[in-house]
């Protein structure tokens, strides 16, 4: 009997989950391992969906460059981790958004507490830079890291906060003592021309 | 010399590099899982193509998306060309884009900023 209860509650939860992701306008929500497999399902299953919906070219273009860029961030990052941590590795949630005036791409995933710092400079200064700034970071960034493989220091928010014009938001919410989750929020307007 | 030709993919250009036909291209979209090991042959081929080239090369870049992690080994082939050109040798960027992708256009004055070397921009219809 009780297992039949639990079921019961389990599938009255899936329902609410349903009710809150409509409330949120999400249309697509993901967790576990990020792969390139992953990465050209989601962005492909997006771009034929917003090509239905004959979303504008330009917004069509932005939303893929900043699906890929989020989701390599997390896929790229993945030895990043130390070994007690190799649950998190390549690990992460990843949501879009729809609304009237604008798509919203999300992600979530562990980071090291000493890397926050990093992060947060990274992030402060790309969103206070301008469009012309932006551009010279970029060039700067893309001569000095290219024997990198992974995309160097910020290169995709870099690219991100240029293609879409919006400041990025970011939270750190605490896992542990060593851990905390990372979330970024990177904003599509739908008026572009 | 050798012929190179890649077929395109949804994550990697189509590459022709043929001396023989002065076909030099690439084409499509590139956000391939690794860049490095993808890129790698085409370095390798114009490092093999500088030390006997034609009279004239044209590279053509026709790109409709690429990642960030992909800009930096198009810079890598773009300064390859640059040095060819810098050792007296004919050389010219052709980079082609759709006229409705100010980003692409845009991506293409950004390395002609970069590198020193004859850049023609080239708008098509999207």
């Amino acid at each position: 009997m009780n297992e039949r209860k639990d079921m019961k509650g389990f599938l009255e939860f899936v329902y609410e989950f349903y009710k809150s992701m409509k409330a949120h306008e999400i249309t697509l929500v993901y967790e576990g391992e990020i792969t390139h497999q992953i990465t050209k399902a989601f962005t492909s299953l997006t771009e034929s969906s917003m090509a239905k919906e004959a979303e504008a070219g330009t917004v069509q273009r932005k939303v893929f460059h900043v699906m890929v860029e989020c989701l390599q961030n997390i896929s790229k990052h993945a030895d990043d981790f130390t070994t007690e941590n190799y649950l998190f590795s390549g690990r992460g949630i990843f949501l879009v958004s729809k609304g009237d005036d604008e798509y919203s791409v999300t992600t979530g995933n562990a980071v090291d507490n000493d890397r926050i710092e990093e992060l947060t400079d990274i992030l402060q200064t790309i969103n206070k830079m301008d469009k012309e700034e932006l551009k010279q970071l970029y060039k700067i960034q893309m001569k000095e890291g290219r024997l990198s493989n992974k995309g160097g220091a910020g290169l995709g928010f870099i690219d991100i906060k240029r293609k879409t014009g919006k400041e990025l938001e970011y939270h750190f919410l605490p896992i542990s003592d060593d851990t905390s989750f990372f979330l970024l929020t990177s904003t599509i307007p739908r008026d572009f021309k | 010399m050798e012929t190179i030709k890649i077929q395109g993919t949804e994550d990697t250009p189509r590459i022709i590099l043929d001396a023989e036909n002065e076909i030099l291209e690439i084409a499509g979209r590139s956000l391939p899982e690794d860049v490095t090991s993808f890129y790698e042959p085409v370095l390798n081929w114009l490092a093999e193509y500088e030390e006997n080239p034609n009279e004239k090369t044209v590279f053509n870049f026709k790109l409709t998306y690429f990642n960030t992690a992909s800009s930096k080994m198009l810079l890598d082939i773009l300064m390859k060309l640059e040095e060819m050109y810098e050792n007296g040798n004919d050389v010219l960027i052709r980079w082609h884009y759709p006229e409705d992708d100010e980003d692409m256009g845009e991506a293409g004055e950004e390395y002609s900023d970069i590198v020193d070397v004859p850049f023609e921009q080239v708008s098509y219809p999207g």
